[in-house]
């Protein structure tokens, strides 16, 4: 419920990636005046056009949802690091079992109407999102929530309320959850969880063309299909560092007229480099590059239901060698010009737990006899034909070609089988076919982008029995009840260090199933321009927008 | 005249039921679940899907649908884009912008492919008719995706002579290379139907007669050659100005313009029904006038063509 | 197919009867404004050799074609393209599907004339082994776009009233729908099929339509020409008019239109392939080959230039030898 998977969403979104719902959050809590430092200065920033009106609870995209993390401030934020600290929050505390959770918030917080910060705020806000009769696209988010599946019948009055929140006071309110999470005081931090002011109930449609907020910036105003302007908000009282006077998040289509800009100069900040670029940006005198390690994992799925892959002896037998036939850091170097890392493990190298030494991964490195000599082997089980064709979906509206062909010929060469890329027009269609388990002959392209620096984001969502047959993104209906159990062990453990322990040895199992074959880590790059300063990456791969300043 | 006007424009309304019908069948035919797919890649809440289903219709059969969009219609009502936002104030935004290019990429078209063509008719066989030819090999060889981008590139990024994107609010200098980005393609083929038909005709007894009564060079070009030339010519721009206007995708693209072809890419590939129908019914219109107006031109051209 | 040379032989003998109608006594006080018949060759030129046994406009066109250089040369060229097309492995030994990234972006070297793509595989067996695809591709969509869109335009525009009007408002409606949703549609459902002519139909189903126009224009003006009268009044059936006089002075519009969209259609391949609805990666076409060297436009241009110059030099080839064509079939060009 909590975390999603990263598809890029026709060609607008190529390298963005993910649906951003969490907190991008500034440099630290040194200030807590948030008003100081910088100059006024706007900085204009890449930025696909929000398709879905400026409702936290309805965007799921990063076009909306850029702006929004901007705007809205929630319970708590993130660092640049993804640590967590409180923000409207002033404390968020769990009884025993992390089933009930009482949480008080700071006073003196107003929306840029002047309407003060209540706890009926969140409390309204979280209940109008999770009705079903308002139709917002993350109201699963409130799942865990008690009092869900009552909002989730047919006519259902739209203002009811879930009965699992209760305000105590003005300041303070509590939540019971259905199933205890340990994890609940990170969740509330996606931008889902922000907190609404009264005039929003009156005129929602209103609301959404011109948000009233609470955070380090306020709405200035949206252009359709040119820009939305945010400017910093003196009233901000939180501990985000705003250096510059605004954002204006220009709309683009398309990466590549967005680099041209930053080279002229028009443009300060672009999150990701179009193909046409990306074997010169690192060298290209006109912009400032970057070009660090990032979170996002990119894999592609065999799922557990295509014909010779199932879950037994040849399954596996193929799935091993299929990855040691993949020369990874020859790819990542040739067709990714260096804009990504070889991978080793399920996570990402920006992630606590992140490990190079998980038993059993050598079987992610390039072995062309040790793969021929497997998938003989499964031959032997199961004849592979001589018309049998190794495939792997993608959607066409994204930019994926490239490296599927070349992870076609390396099989192809490896293995000598016929190997390659099998391209769906939209992402619509690609997802249908995943989501009604289509794939029947075909692996299909995957990736993963944490909400929360934490391997559980990884693992959990991707890889356990509870998130196989639709439940959550694991569509290719893995399931290892060993795996569950570690996984369960993990969450129980007492600090984050065991707990990382635990999640590495269940990646030990994954490495032997591989349920899904990792390709690499995708960095986080992109260019600014040459006048911009302070452009760097926070750990989920978004531009640190408070951080810039010209 | 007044009746036949009358017949064409009444001819307007099966042309507006069988566009929208067809495309409303092609858009219904598309693969994939636009509302699942709104979701990203997470799991999809089937309670609020439906709900968005029935708000849009999306969960009747298909010709309840498109009665239900012609129904409304009528009364001006396009209903909302999946974003939220009416259908008519999309199209509103994205017209002004990509009638304004297809424009000038027309006139750019017209205006240098007749040139060109007349140039390399009248010296057919010569070193200009041999340049225009390669040049007009060159523009049928390479694709508007890297012509753009080279132009971008050299006259925007490297050498700062024109705007290397359009931005928010694109005036004449900022459409000019992507106008000639546009309007470049079908330029091959006015020039080469130009020149063709020049050739042929620069031989025709009348213009003899002509010259032989005293008509200047440049006056017989003009009044015989060219009038007598334009047909063809004038068939393809007239066809052209509509395609220009929605065929414009990867040159919006490129220059970042949101006009119409960025506006229906999306929709197209969102799934959006309403939308897409909506945008191409005013194109069929266009069309349908556009047409008109070429086959009134040619009883201008042509005094021998009539029309009853 | 006699008809234009019976065309000619009826200026001929009509010439000296019209001459007086046409040329008659200057009024007084006015000047002779054309040179007596006798003062002037004409007749010489105007006189017609009734021994010579007529001969049909297809024979004067070879007749011509034959001794045209711009025919020769490009009839050459276009068999050498075709002859690439149908035997591709006589030209190089190279499996073109055969790529090592190892060779990634590799400058020519011998064997290996053009240097690797971005994947790795040898760009001359690409473009040598590009050609059947890309060659029948264009020259099958042509064919059909021809034929079908210039008979439908010329139906529309020789019949005119409510025929044109049912087959013009076709052609609008045609005309409006963007070839992409169409082509999304069509092409899933083969989506399996690896086969060229999924590739042929929809680019002709959007195609057709620009030629019926072009046809339909031509078509009318052609219908307005003396020898259309003519040959009504000598009793010929519409029908046999359209085909056996009003098509032929037609041509050159279609021919012109016909080699351009040729190209055209070679590119438009290389934009389905792009948006993943073209054909499967286990074909290789110039198309798909120069859609994906675009992204090196600025690194490694060679890349894309190959594929480039082979389509130019095939499109060129069938410019050529249209306009050698359209000339031995023009009527006009005759008294050049």
């Amino acid at each position: 419920m909590k975390k999603r998977k990263v598809t890029a969403l026709a060609a607008a979104a190529v390298c963005s990636l993910a649906l951003v719902l969490s907190g991008c959050g500034g440099s630290g809590s040194d200030s807590t005046t948030g008003a100081s430092g910088g100059s006024d200065a706007m900085i204009s920033v890449f930025n696909p056009e929000p398709t879905n009106p400026l409702i936290p609870s309805n965007t799921n995209e990063v076009g909306g949802g850029n702006p929004i993390d901007m705007m809205f401030s929630r319970l708590v934020s993130f660092d640049n690091k993804g640590k967590a600290h409180n923000e409207i929050a002033k404390e968020i505390k769990g009884n025993g079992d992390s089933s009930q959770f009482t949480i008080k918030i700071n006073d003196g917080w107003k929306f840029t109407d002047g309407s003060p910060v209540t706890a009926e705020s969140f409390t309204k806000a979280w209940s109008w999102a999770a009705n079903v009769s308002n139709k917002q696209k993350n109201s699963s988010f409130f799942a865990n929530i008690k009092g869900y599946d009552e909002l989730q019948q047919d006519g259902v009055p739209a203002d009811t309320q879930l009965s699992g929140l209760n305000v105590v006071d003005d300041k303070t309110f509590t939540v019971d959850l259905t199933s205890p999470s340990s994890t609940f005081p990170i969740q509330v931090g996606y931008a889902a969880f922000a907190p609404l002011p009264e005039s929003f109930y009156k005129d929602t449609k209103a609301f959404g063309e011109k948000p009233v907020t609470v955070g380090p910036y306020k709405f200035q105003s949206w252009e359709h299909n040119k820009f939305v302007k945010v400017v910093k908000n003196p009233d901000y009282k939180g501990g985000i560092k705003v250096k510059n006077g605004g954002i204006e998040f220009r709309s683009y289509t398309d990466p590549t007229p967005a680099y041209a800009d930053i080279q002229s100069g028009n443009l300060d900040a672009l999150d990701t480099i179009p193909a046409s670029y990306k074997k010169t940006f690192l060298k290209d005198s006109q912009v400032q590059a970057v070009n660090d390690p990032g979170s996002v994992l990119q894999m592609f799925t065999i799922p557990t239901y295509m014909k010779h892959f199932g879950e037994d002896q040849e399954g596996k037998l193929r799935r091993q060698a299929i990855s040691m036939a993949i020369n990874r850091p020859q790819i990542i170097d040739k067709v990714l010009s260096g804009t990504g890392k070889d991978v080793t493990d399920f996570t990402a190298p920006t992630i606590p737990g992140y490990s190079k030494s998980i038993k059993g991964n050598d079987v992610l490195k390039y072995n062309p006899s040790k793969a021929k000599e497997l998938w003989e082997e499964a031959n032997k089980i199961s004849p592979w034909g001589a018309n049998d064709v190794f495939k792997m979906a993608y959607n066409a509206d994204g930019a994926h070609k490239e490296i599927y062909d070349a992870v076609a010929n390396s099989i192809k060469n490896t293995l000598g089988i016929n190997a390659q890329g099998n391209p769906l027009p939209t992402f619509n269609e690609f997802r249908s076919n995943v989501q009604g388990r289509k794939f029947t002959d075909s692996a299909f392209r995957s990736g993963w982008q944490a909400d929360y620096p934490s391997p559980e984001s990884y693992l959990m969502s991707n890889f356990s029995s509870s998130a196989a047959d639709g439940n959550g993104s694991n569509d290719g209906d893995y399931k290892n009840p060993k795996f569950d159990a570690l996984l369960t062990k993990a969450t129980a453990a007492k600090s984050v260090d065991e707990a990382n322990k635990i999640y590495q040895q269940a990646e030990e199992i994954l490495m032997e199933d591989l349920p899904a074959v990792p390709l690499y880590y995708m960095n986080a790059y992109g260019a600014g321009s040459k006048s911009v300063q302070g452009f760097t990456f926070t750990w989920k791969g978004t531009p640190a927008y408070p951080d810039m300043s010209k | 005249m007044g009746k036949y006007l009358l017949r064409r424009i009444l001819q307007m309304i099966p042309v507006v039921l069988g566009t929208t019908l067809l495309i409303y069948a092609l858009v219904f035919a598309l693969p994939g679940d636009p509302v699942a797919a709104m979701f990203g890649d997470k799991p999809v809440n089937q309670a609020v899907a439906a709900q968005i289903r029935a708000e849009y219709n999306l969960d009747k059969p298909f010709l309840v649908q498109y009665v239900l969009f012609l129904k409304n219609a009528l009364t001006l009502n396009f209903g909302n884009t999946f974003a939220g936002q009416p259908v008519i104030s999309v199209i509103g935004r994205a017209f002004p912008v990509t009638i304004q290019l297809a424009l000038m990429a027309f006139v750019f078209e017209g205006v240098f492919g007749v040139l060109f063509g007349i140039i390399s008719g009248l010296t057919k066989g010569k070193w200009s008719d041999t340049i225009i030819l390669v040049i007009s090999l060159l523009l049928i060889s390479v694709p508007t995706f890297v012509t753009g981008f080279i132009l971008q590139y050299f006259l925007g990024v490297k050498w700062h002579v024109l705007p290397a994107t359009a931005g928010a609010h694109p005036g004449f200098i900022d459409l000019l290379m992507p106008a000639i980005v546009l309007g470049s393609v079908s330029m091959a083929s006015i020039i080469r139907l130009t020149r063709t038909e020049i050739s042929s005709n620069i031989s025709e007894d009348y213009v003899r007669t002509a010259r032989a009564k005293g008509m200047g060079n440049f006056q017989v070009i003009v009044h015989h050659v060219l009038r007598n030339s334009l047909i063809p010519v004038v068939t393809y721009l007239g066809a052209d100005i509509g395609g220009l206007m929605g065929g414009a995708m990867i040159t919006e693209r490129i220059f970042n313009i949101q006009g119409v072809g960025n506006t229906l890419y999306q929709a197209i590939v969102r799934g959006e029904g309403t939308l897409v129908v909506s945008i191409v019914t005013i194109l069929v219109m266009i069309f349908v006038v556009t047409s008109l107006l070429v086959d009134l031109l040619y009883a201008v051209l042509d005094p021998r063509i009539r029309y009853a | 197919m006699t008809d234009m040379t019976m065309n000619e032989s009826l200026n001929g003998s009509m010439t000296e009867s019209n001459a007086e109608v046409f040329f008659p006594d200057p009024l007084p006080g006015q000047e002779r404004f054309v040179a007596p018949l006798d003062d002037t060759p004409l007749a010489d030129v105007d006189s017609v050799n009734d021994e010579v046994p007529a001969t049909s406009m297809w024979a004067d066109a070879w007749k011509k074609l034959r001794r045209n250089p711009l025919f020769i040369i490009s009839a050459v060229l276009a068999i050498f393209v075709i002859l690439v097309a149908l035997f591709p492995f006589l030209f190089t030994k190279q499996d073109p599907m055969a790529c090592n990234l190892d060779n990634s972006l590799g400058a020519g070297t011998s064997g290996h004339p053009f240097g690797y793509d971005l994947q790795g595989c040898d760009v001359y067996s690409r473009v040598v082994y590009g050609t059947r695809t890309s060659v029948s591709i264009g020259i099958l969509t042509t064919l059909l776009v021809t034929v079908f869109g210039g008979l439908i335009g010329a139906v529309a525009g020789f019949f005119g009233g409510w025929v044109d009007a049912i087959l013009s408002r076709v052609t609008d409606i045609f005309f409006a729908i963007p070839m992409l949703l169409g082509a999304i549609v069509l092409l899933q459902m083969f989506r399996t099929s690896g086969s060229i002519w999924k590739i042929v139909f929809t680019l002709t189903l959007f195609g057709w339509v620009q030629m019926a126009r072009i046809t339909r224009s031509a078509v009318m003006e052609a219908k307005n020409l003396e020898f259309n009268t003519a040959s009504t009044a000598l009793g010929s059936s519409p029908v046999r008019n359209l085909f056996n006089h009003i098509l032929p002075n037609s041509l050159a519009p279609i021919i012109v239109m016909a080699t351009m969209s040729l190209g055209n259609y070679i590119v438009s391949e290389a934009t389905l392939s792009f948006l993943g609805i073209g054909l499967p990666t286990s074909l290789v076409s110039w198309g798909g080959d120069i859609s994906t060297a675009q992204s090196l436009l600025t690194t490694n241009p060679s890349v894309l230039f190959y594929p480039s110059a082979a389509l130019a030099i095939t499109v060129l080839a069938f410019i050529m030898m249209g306009d050698a064509v359209k000339d031995a079939l023009d009527p006009k060009s005759k008294t050049v």
